[in-house]
């Protein structure tokens, strides 16, 4: 029984701890942020980074969605009489739920990795030092410009996952029973305003901000060579992933308090 | 009775005071001084009480056993590491309690040389070369471009301009990052084992290449190094480190005179 209680003080101490120096490591970017020079040329690179090269994946993720969301959906509300809600239960779905937690979670594992092992190896090898030894701020050049860029990108990459779910939804459902693109539309869009595709879109933005803020942490606090870069990797994956889920909880509750 | 310890400490003193006054010929003052410098990390000792000067034009060979502290010395003086106590002086400028801006500005005037070259390695040769000069001068792009090839010239790697760094050996990699550390014309530079994992041809090159370098720049250089003969040749004094302390510092031949058992084991194994 002590041991356990060891075991959940050590535990509840090393997260507090993990939380503290997030928390510093976040003072230390937010500090850097607003000095000059503002990295523009890194921050195009990462744009294009975090963007460009997650826009195939998120897109093939936000696709699939659509597909299985017409072809499961399609037979449950055929059994309650209600085919006709197809086109809106599936614009609805991926617009407010399905499409932002989507991308957020398949970036947080592609940028995620990339950034926590990139900034882990950059560590171990003493590049992040040379940065800071050439009288450039690591916290500006590295994380600022790449938490930025996933605060950017992940609205945008939204809409790409929620324009392809949507697109092949449709196209699932015209295999089955041919209806027009316009009218899936205005089926799907009737009864939602602005601030129902607004809200959730804009939601991303923070996903990005956990994703690029906790991917940097990890990177630049790695330790212990090439088995320190694979523990960086793996944990920004799991610990984005597990904030962007817990995040999108609180999140749709805020939601449904201010924008409903 | 005087302890061994004492009167090898005051040796090392009566060094350092001749070396000094040698600098002090050399330049009106030290480019570079460490007083009482004190650095552990946890419960371990690394450093414990430091001083040292360098002027500028001179080279200072840092040398002792591996964990004595010699690169973190080198990180201390960039500012890499704060020291637990103690000061860094710069051109007569305290450092140790600088802010991050003022401490950048310092930076400007040191070049720093990895011990693995520490090349970045998304960007090619020349784009290592120019990351400094990018963010701290205001020259134009084909102005870059010829300063770029001129210090990739000096260090022998002007027709290497777009290799990526995994394209590069070990020893270009040095002279690269050499090449990098010059950018900015700095008046100190600091050497992390610049010969280190390098076949005795290359190093002999590193070697020459440092001393053209310094003859060309008139820098004070620190070097920390293992490779005692690369210490020979390039150093202008030694400074040999034991037990967080400076246990003796002077030229080679005076290291070679010294009668302690240390100094004297360490001149042997690598002889």
């Amino acid at each position: 029984m002590p041991s356990t209680l060891t075991s959940v003080w050590s535990l509840t101490n090393r997260f507090l701890e993990w939380f503290g120096n997030l928390g510093l490591f976040a003072r230390q970017v937010l500090r850097a942020a607003v000095r000059r020079p503002f990295e523009g040329r890194e921050l195009i690179r990462q744009l294009d980074e975090v963007g460009s090269r997650s826009l195939p994946l998120v897109a093939l993720a936000g696709a699939a969605i659509g597909a299985v969301l017409a072809l499961e959906t399609r037979s449950s509300l055929v059994q309650f009489g209600a085919k006709s809600m197809l086109p809106a239960a599936i614009v609805f779905s991926i617009i407010h739920e399905t499409g932002p937690v989507v991308t957020g979670l398949v970036v947080s594992g592609r940028v995620g990795a990339g950034i926590g092992a990139e900034l882990g190896s950059m560590k171990v090898t003493e590049q992040i030092d040379a940065i800071e030894a050439c009288g450039v701020n690591p916290y500006k050049f590295l994380a600022f410009t790449r938490i930025v860029a996933c605060i950017l990108m992940l609205p945008l990459l939204t809409l790409a996952a929620d324009f392809c779910g949507v697109m092949v939804g449709w196209i699932a459902n015209t295999l089955v029973e041919p209806i027009s693109f316009q009218k899936f539309i205005h089926q799907g869009l009737a009864g939602t305003s602005f601030n129902d595709f607004l809200a959730p879109t804009l939601r991303t933005a923070a996903f990005g901000l956990i994703i690029g803020m906790i991917a940097c942490f990890q990177g630049m606090r790695t330790q212990g060579g090439t088995a320190g870069v694979g523990l960086s990797a793996t944990s920004s994956v799991v610990l984005s992933s597990l904030f962007v889920i817990l995040a999108d909880v609180i999140l749709v509750k805020f939601i449904l308090v201010f924008f409903s | 009775m005087m302890h061994l310890e004492q009167v090898v400490l005051l040796a090392a003193e009566e060094s350092r005071a001749v070396a000094i006054e040698g600098s002090a010929a050399k330049t009106d003052a030290p480019a570079l001084v460490l007083q009482d410098l004190h650095k552990s990390f946890r419960s371990q000792i690394v450093l414990n009480g430091i001083h040292l000067n360098v002027s500028s034009g001179e080279t200072l060979a840092v040398l002792g056993r591996s964990g004595t502290g010699k690169s973190v010395l080198l990180k201390l003086i960039i500012g890499l590491q704060k020291p637990d106590s103690g000061s860094i002086h710069i051109h007569g400028q305290e450092i140790t309690g600088l802010d991050l801006d003022a401490l950048n500005e310092i930076r400007k005037k040191m070049g720093f040389l990895f011990q693995h070259a520490a090349l970045y390695d998304s960007l090619t040769v020349e784009h290592n070369v120019a990351f400094p000069l990018k963010r701290h001068t205001k020259i134009t792009d084909s102005e870059q471009r010829d300063r770029v090839k001129e210090l990739l010239a000096a260090v022998g790697m002007e027709g290497d301009l777009q290799k990526m760094p995994a394209d590069l050996s070990g020893g270009m990699q040095k002279r690269v990052g050499l090449a990098r550390a010059l950018a900015l014309e700095p008046a100190i530079l600091l050497l992390d084992e610049p010969t280190a994992g390098l076949d005795p041809i290359t190093s002999g090159e590193i070697d020459e290449l440092i001393l053209k370098l310094q003859e060309e720049h008139d820098m004070a250089s620190i070097v920390v190094t293992h490779d005692l003969h690369s210490a020979k040749t390039i150093a202008d004094r030694i400074a040999l480190l034991h037990e967080g302390n400076v246990l003796i510092e002077g030229t080679f031949q005076e290291l070679e005179k010294s009668d302690d058992q240390f100094v004297s084991e360490f001149l042997k194994r690598d002889s």
